[in-house]
């Protein structure tokens, strides 16, 4: 066990995984000598050498195309889009090739790759630099779509990612990266794509996110539990997609109240597919309408004012006093 | 402060071997042995015929939009018959040819023109990947296969076709700047038809050949005649054992001519003069390559052609007749579900059980059980 931040955490998914298997190969812009713009392949290059850890040429959709070739011959690239704001460039490479070429070509080639990108808000940064655009992501058949939330988790998912046959995004919290410390075991530890988990049990609400508003979400919850002695149960959905409803409809079912928080704007956003399913599975289970805490239908602001677009404790606690009231 | 020159190659040479009146240029003659130059004069004639019997079969709305070859088998077919099996094919969406020369059956072509999945099936032990259809972004498969291929200590080397339009795209010339910088074991080969669509290859680009791109990714580049079948094969011979020794990329613009439609939905007439195919067909490599067959190599008579003529016409019905059957038994609409994971997710057998529940209600509804 050692206590590690969640860089540390995915640099330690990647070392190991590479140790076992050849086939994996990092590709990226900056990610040998630099380490990764956020530190993440540090030291990489120097245990695994450049057959392994290539610092690509600037050109995102080169470093996704030229991952699906290699992961269609058999290998297994992790490549990394340095933000997630410019994976725009690689779109059509995950849309039209990664997602499709298992389908295009009858189960003949698969492409088990994984795509690492930092992701949403909290850092200060530039512009493209701070979106959360997860649904883009999740709306694509044939890709699974991930977000982790603290180190542990990510490390096991990371894990998980590159051993899964699919093609997986996996989406970053750079807010997390350094925020805050989890004791992560040495041994391997995996966790299963497509399932989520109960982070917190309670009885009065059910709070359902991911990724960097977990953090947010669960000091909300502290809140309510001390100032108002709400019991709120916290889901963390971990997989966007494909998403697991069974965990959010049981405990919905036995709460009766529901919130979504994540900070992605909120039309047509994750939420809307999560509702959606309440709708469908827990209608009539529910006490009052389902509430979504996110980020505003606008782009992201320069980050002088990006804690008036991002959701908050405030913001959660604020949204579950209504629902409790009503 | 003076402006100093900086030496960069700004040659491109240009390679016919067979001009366009069937005359050889007996220096430049490869060496091709027999077997290989009937098999594919062969794959050409029928790669023809093909074409003839699909847009056939479109017009009667027996099988949905496909993108004819007419006019560039040598393009292909000279390209592709320097691979081994174990080597790669990296296909765009016009390579008919190449893709049967290749091993791919004319029935799955059918089946899958037909609007049936089961029809882009890659058998296990072929190394083709499937059809692409946006422009160029393969290209940049073909790189990470070659890499792969480099990496895991094999010569296989990635042969990848497109087109005149895909040299405008961006992945053109990421794949072609990652390849340099890599070293991958690649043969770009461009089959510039001059049109893209109803674009013609001088609105493209300002360059004056699609070759010369290559030598700004240090590169070699060069540009055939792409209906002369001999230098095809010779500029493909000479990259792919350049590829196969370590010595990286080659880019081959096969400078030939799109004699049908962009596509069967496409109407030529719009945007081309009649006056200019032509001129085109004056210079179709299928007659030119049976004129050396027959006078130069004596390998060939009208009478050999004739009766190979009647034996691809019975192929080919046969083809038709198989795709015929195997549509028949591939009703079963719920197969969309599968390909989609290595494992169906929650969501997905949810959505094909009730896909099937509405399949046996309709058939209860008609009557039937």
């Amino acid at each position: 066990m050692t206590n590690i931040t969640m860089v540390q955490a995915l640099n330690l998914a990647l070392r190991q995984e590479m140790e076992k298997d050849d086939g994996i190969i990092l590709l990226g812009e900056d990610v040998g000598v630099d380490g990764g713009v956020f530190r993440v392949t540090e030291g990489l290059i120097e245990k695994f050498g450049e057959q392994r850890v290539l610092d690509t040429p600037l050109a995102e959709s080169g470093i996704v195309g030229m991952s699906i070739g290699m992961a269609a011959y058999g290998l297994r690239p992790v490549c990394e889009i340095q933000f997630s704001g410019f994976s725009y460039l690689s779109f059509h490479q995950i849309e039209s090739h990664a997602s499709r070429l298992r389908w295009r070509s009858q189960g003949r080639f698969h492409v088990p790759m994984v795509v690492r990108t930092p992701y949403g808000g909290g850092v200060r940064a530039l512009e493209h630099h701070s979106e959360s655009r997860e649904a883009f992501y999740a709306h694509m058949p044939g890709l699974k779509m991930v977000i982790p939330s603290g180190p542990r988790i990510a490390r096991a998912l990371l894990v998980s990612a590159i051993r899964d046959p699919d093609p997986v995004i996996f989406f970053e919290p750079k807010a997390l990266y350094r925020a805050f410390r989890e004791e992560v075991p040495d041994e391997e530890e995996t966790s299963p794509l497509g399932k989520s988990r109960l982070v917190l049990e309670g009885e009065d609400l059910t709070m359902i996110s991911y990724g960097a508003m977990m953090r947010p979400s669960l000091d909300a919850a502290s809140e309510l539990k001390d100032k108002d002695g709400i019991r709120v149960e916290v889901i963390d959905l971990v997989t966007i997609s494909p998403l697991d409803d069974e965990l959010f409809v049981q405990s919905v079912k036995k709460t009766g109240r529901a919130m979504v928080i994540h900070e992605a704007p909120r039309s047509f956003g994750p939420g809307a597919e999560i509702v959606s399913r309440l709708v469908e599975k827990a209608f009539f289970y529910l006490e009052v309408p389902i509430s979504r805490v996110t980020g505003f239908d606008i782009l992201i602001p320069l980050f002088s004012r990006e804690n008036y677009y991002l959701p908050n404790v405030q913001r959660i606690v604020r949204s579950a006093r209504q629902l409790l009231k009503t | 402060m003076p402006r100093n020159k900086i030496n960069i190659s700004d040659e491109i040479e240009h390679l016919s071997v067979l001009n366009e009146k069937g005359q050889l240029d007996k220096d430049l003659e490869p060496e091709i042995s027999e077997t290989l130059l009937l098999n594919i004069h062969r794959t050409m004639l029928l790669g023809r015929r093909f074409d003839e019997r699909l847009l056939n079969l479109q017009r009667q709305g027996r099988i949905g939009t496909f993108a004819p070859i007419t006019g560039q088998e040598a393009a292909q077919l000279g390209a592709v018959a320097v691979l081994r099996s174990s080597d790669w094919m990296v296909p765009s969406f016009r390579e008919t040819a190449a893709e049967i020369w290749r091993g791919r059956t004319m029935e799955s072509l059918i089946l899958y023109y037909s609007g049936f999945n089961e029809g882009g099936r890659i058998p296990d032990d072929m190394n083709n990947l499937p059809v692409c259809v946006p422009v160029a972004t393969h290209l940049l498969h073909a790189v990470g296969l070659a890499w792969a291929s480099g990496y895991r200590k094999k010569d296989d080397v990635v042969m990848t076709f497109f087109g005149d339009g895909a040299t405008s795209e961006g992945d053109f010339h990421e794949g072609l700047n990652f390849a340099g910088v890599y070293r991958t074991p690649v043969i770009f080969v461009c089959q510039n038809n001059q049109w893209a669509i109803s674009v013609p290859r001088s609105k493209q680009t300002r360059s004056q050949t699609l070759a010369q791109k290559a030598l700004a990714y240090g590169i070699p580049g060069l540009q055939v005649d792409g209906n002369d079948l001999l230098a095809v094969y010779s500029a493909a011979k000479e990259a792919v054992e350049r590829a196969r020794s370590g010595g990286g990329p080659t880019l081959i613009e096969c400078v030939t001519y799109r004699l049908m439609m962009h596509t069967t939905a496409d109407d030529p007439k719009r945007y081309r003069k009649e006056e200019e195919v032509q001129e085109w067909v004056g210079r179709d490599p299928l007659p030119r390559f049976q004129k050396y067959l027959i006078e130069n190599k004596k390998l060939l008579s009208k009478e050999k052609i004739d009766r190979l003529e009647t034996e691809i016409k019975e192929e080919i019905q046969a083809a038709v007749e198989r795709a015929e059957e195997q549509k028949s038994k591939l009703k079963e609409p719920l197969e969309m579900f599968d390909h989609v994971y290595a494992e169906l997710p929650k969501n997905l057998k949810e959505q094909k059980a009730q896909l099937a529940g509405e399949l046996s209600g309709n058939k209860k509804e008609d009557g039937h059980d």
